[in-house]
This record gives C-alpha cells, structure tokens and sequence, in this order.
C-alpha cells in the first residue's frame, strides 16, 4: 500500500519534468530546424550566386501548401515525402500518381505541371495544358502537405480521444488518471464555461461540435508551431481550412436558428419603423451580420496564425538577410533573432490555446444566439 | 493572392474529413466522456444530498430522542409524584385506622375494666355482706355466749315488740 502511493507519488513529477522536456525539445526543434529549411531556401534550385535570398517567397513557401512534404535539403539534394496527386481533367480523365514524377515542380507529367508563373492566378498549383494549347486547371483533389498534415493531426485527435474515453470507462468511478487528467478540465471548461454558459437551451446538442473544433484548433495550431515532419504544416493557417470551420459554425447556427431568431434577422423588435419601410436598414444589417460572423470568425483565427508564423519567420530572414551583406552580421543578429523567435514561440502557445478557444467560444454563442427564446 | 484563396480540393477533404472525425468522436469519445463525466458529477451530487439528508435524519432522531427523554423524565416524576401521594395516604389511612383500631381497644379495655370494676364491687358487696354477717354472728356469737346476756337480749327485743 504505501510503496503503490510512493510510485504514485513518484509518477506525477516525473511525468511533468517528461512533458517539460519535451515541450523544451520541441521548442528547441521550433528555432534550429526553421533555420535548417532556411538553408535550402538558399542553396536551393538554383546556386546562390544566381538567386538572392527573397525573404517573400521564403515565408510564404513556407506557411503555404504543396505537392510534396519537404524535410530537409543536403547540399543540392532535396529530401521530401512526394504526395499523392489525384486530378480529374475532361480529357484525361482521373489521373492518380505521386508527385515526385514533377521532381520538385521542374517536370510536367502527362501535361500536368505545377505552374511556376508569378503572375498566373494559379501559381503554385497543378495546371493542365490540353491538346488545343490551353491551360486550365483540372479538378484536383490531390492530398497536399496540408490534407496529409489534416489526416494526421486527426488520427492523433482520434487515438487521443478515443483513449481518453476509454480511460473513463477503465476507471469508471475513479479519479481520473494520466491523460485523462489533463483533458478532463479542458473538457470540463468547454462544457460549463462555453456550451453551458452561451446556449441556455438543451446545451448538450453543440458539445461534440464544440469539443471538436477546439481541440482540432488547438491540436493544429500546436501542430503548426513544430517544424519538422509530421508537424509544420501551418493548417489552422489555412483559409481554407478556417472556412470549413465557419462554414460549419454557419450551418449548425442557420439550421438551428428558431423563430424568434429569424423575427429578429427580419423584423428587429424594438428598432424605430423607419429603419425597416420604406428602406430595410435593419433586416439588410441583420442579414449581412448572419454572413460577417461565420466570415470573421473565418479571418480571424486564419491571420493569427498566420501572422504568428511570418513574424517567427520574418526574424528568421532577418539572418541570412543580414548574413548575404555580411557573414558576421548574421551571426550577430541571429542572436537577436533566435531570442525574439523563443518569445514568438512562447506567444503562440497561448495564441494556440487563445484562438481555439475564441472560435469554440464565439461558434457557442452563434448557436446560443440561434436557438435563444426571447420573452 | 494564394494565400487567401480557398483550395476547394484541401476543402473537400477537410469537409470530408472533418464530418468523419466528427461523427467518430462523437460516437467513440465524447459521449463516453461526457456521459461518465456526467454519471459522476451525478453521484457525487447525490452522495452529497444522501450525505445531507442522513445529517438531518439523524438531528431528527437526536431531537426524538431528546423528547422520549424528556417524556420519560416527565413519566417518571410524575410516577415519583405518585408514589409519594400514594405512600402519604397510604401511611394517614393506616395511621387513621390505628388510631381508631387502638380508641376502640382502650374503649372495649375500659369497658371490661368497668366491667371488671362492677363485679369486682358487686363480689366485694357481696364478699363484705357475708364478712359482716360472719362477724356479727361470731360478734353475737360472743356476746350471747353468756345466758345472762342471751336473756337481756331477749327482754330488749321483748321490750322492742311490746313498744310495737
């Protein structure tokens, strides 16, 4: 008995300096190995004498999607996952091979290719150039960088979750131990702070969606700050991405929403008749409001991420910046960098946390706002 | 820019992906949770209010308790009160009958005494009336021993009738 609350004892600490290390390890990882993919950017395609260091390009490569999953460049060897690409095109039908026939977007392949134009609106992704001549681009669903990062990031949502709910039903009756104790209040907060205190009635309905989509946000958003592979791949940064998120938040809120909240979109209560007949001021308002929240909510955690990931970024080309003037000055300010890059790091980590929990937060009150019974 | 343009390819997946992983959590990890969450917040609450209502049940039975005491203190002074009573009549009654049992025996004693006294007096009357004849026949007997005397005697009583 005492010896079995000794380990007990023993196995908290323990347990917390583990998670320390790690999180210091990943930390660590977060500032060294921007640094590594930097090199690449500048012994990349070309030599270094024939390309400048574009710090544009070098944030936006990074922080955007791709064909293949880059990890690192040794020399002029680019080591990366190559993807697999799946387009639909009305001439060739549906084509499904691995991205590395581009080799590193160099090559076409059965008249695709990756356009590499800067001005063409589709720069970056896959363009066909048919029989006639003319380019266009196929219906593509190819599994990117960021479709591969969303399919592990929610395996690990799942294999995490999954065994937490069985931990309840292993110790059902019990404390809760381990993993299930650090989820636990998290789930908790959710439930009373945010789907019981937004949504007076039957709050019970929104939780799965709620409990979701924070802890796909925050899963994602912890995901994006660790740079190498499976991390990094800056999805809660996506537009696309958040306005999935919205779009579902828009749709839960529409179909949910009752009548009083529909009398209220058209007929506002309590406004002055003139700002409805001749003109509707209120309802096109009201109406408008109904698209800008999902919109903002879209915007908002879409450019905290993004914004988080080109300023640690940003301090980053300051080196080689600094560096392509003169090699010491890189050195010198890649102290300074690497500092302010920890303080960034350090920010992101409650932005992660900030942000999921805005987006469930707000997503609650949509839906408390919808389903809401006005006397 | 690319950078705010929606991919409807990374879309498609992400809805897909998401509608999935959303129905398998709900299934797998968040109804398990939440409702053992809840089976717990419940039991804890209703061990709680058992916890409560004991408490009360056992301050109501401590002030029954208090009450049956005090009723049979109640009882019991009042037996004690009884008793006493009893006990005081019990002892005035045996007192009285005494006191009249032990009149009616001085008075029965002092009946016979009269009693006794009446034929104590009658017996000595009686006891004196023949003591006195005794002594005067043997007072006449001595007198009249003598026939001198005898027939003084008898001339008085002659003398006596012839006056008659």
């Amino acid at each position: 008995m005492i010896i079995k609350k000794l380990t007990k004892l023993s196995d908290t600490p323990h347990k917390r300096v583990k998670y320390a290390i790690l999180l210091t390890f990943i930390l660590f990882l977060g500032t060294s190995s921007i640094f590594a993919q930097h090199e690449e950017e500048k012994h990349g395609d070309k030599p270094l004498s024939e390309k400048k260091f574009d710090p544009g390009h070098f944030i936006f490569d990074h922080i955007g999607d791709a064909y293949e999953w880059h990890i690192v460049t040794i020399g002029h060897n680019h080591i990366s996952l190559p993807l697999p690409v799946i387009v639909y095109s009305e001439e060739k039908g549906l084509n499904v091979f691995m991205s590395s026939k581009f080799h590193h977007g160099h090559e076409s392949y059965k008249g695709f290719r990756i356009e590499t134009d800067e001005k063409s609106p589709n720069k970056g992704k896959i363009v066909e150039t048919l029989s006639d001549g003319t380019v266009v681009r196929p219906i593509d669903i190819s599994i990117t960088k960021n479709v591969l990062s969303l399919f592990f990031s929610v395996s690990l949502l799942m294999w995490i979750f999954i065994s937490v709910a069985n931990a309840y039903k292993k110790n059902q009756g019990k404390a809760p131990k381990g993993m299930q104790s650090f989820f636990e209040p998290l789930i908790i907060f959710i439930r009373d702070d945010i789907a019981k205190a937004s949504i007076q009635k039957n709050p019970e309905k929104y939780m799965p969606y709620l409990l979701t989509i924070f802890f796909f946000i925050f899963l994602n958003n912890l995901l994006g700050l660790v740079p190498i592979i499976p991390g990094g791949a800056n999805l809660t940064g996506n537009i696309t991405i958040t306005m999935a998120l919205a779009l579902f938040t828009f749709t839960i809120t529409t179909i949910n929403g009752n009548k009083a909240y529909w009398t209220h979109m058209i007929n506002t209560p309590g406004v002055p008749w003139w700002l409805k007949i001749p003109v509707p001021l209120m309802p096109i308002v009201e109406i408008m409001g109904m698209f800008t929240k999902p919109f903002v909510l879209m915007v908002r955690l879409f450019a905290n991420i993004t914004a988080g990931h080109i300023i640690a970024l940003g301090f980053y080309s300051l080196i080689f910046i600094f560096g392509e003037k003169n090699i010491f000055a890189g050195y010198g300010i890649s102290v300074v960098s690497i500092a302010f890059t920890i303080f960034m790091m350090m920010l992101e980590l409650l932005v992660a946390f900030i942000q999921a929990y805005v987006f469930t937060l707000l997503s609650a009150l949509y839906f408390g706002m919808a389903t809401e019974e006005h006397h | 820019m690319g950078l705010v343009t929606p991919d409807y390819g990374l879309l498609f997946w992400m809805v897909l992906t998401f509608l999935v992983v959303l129905y398998i959590l709900k299934k797998f990890a968040w109804g398990p949770i939440l409702s053992s969450l809840k089976e717990r917040e419940d039991s804890i609450e209703e061990a709680l209010e058992s916890a409560q209502k004991a408490r009360e049940e056992m301050g109501k039975l401590q002030a029954d308790n208090e009450k049956i005491l005090a009723e049979a203190r109640n009882e019991r002074s009042k037996m004690l009160k009884e008793a006493k009573e009893l006990q005081q009549k019990m002892i005035e009654e045996a007192k009285q009958k005494a006191a009249k049992e032990a009149d009616k025996m001085i008075e029965s004693a002092r009946r016979a005494i009269e009693n006794e006294k009446e034929a104590a007096i009658g017996e000595m009357k009686e006891n004196i009336a023949s003591l006195s004849v005794l002594i005067a026949e043997k007072i006449l007997k001595k007198q009249l021993d003598d026939p001198k005397k005898q027939k003084e005697l008898m001339d008085q009583y002659l003398k006596d009738i012839k006056l008659n």
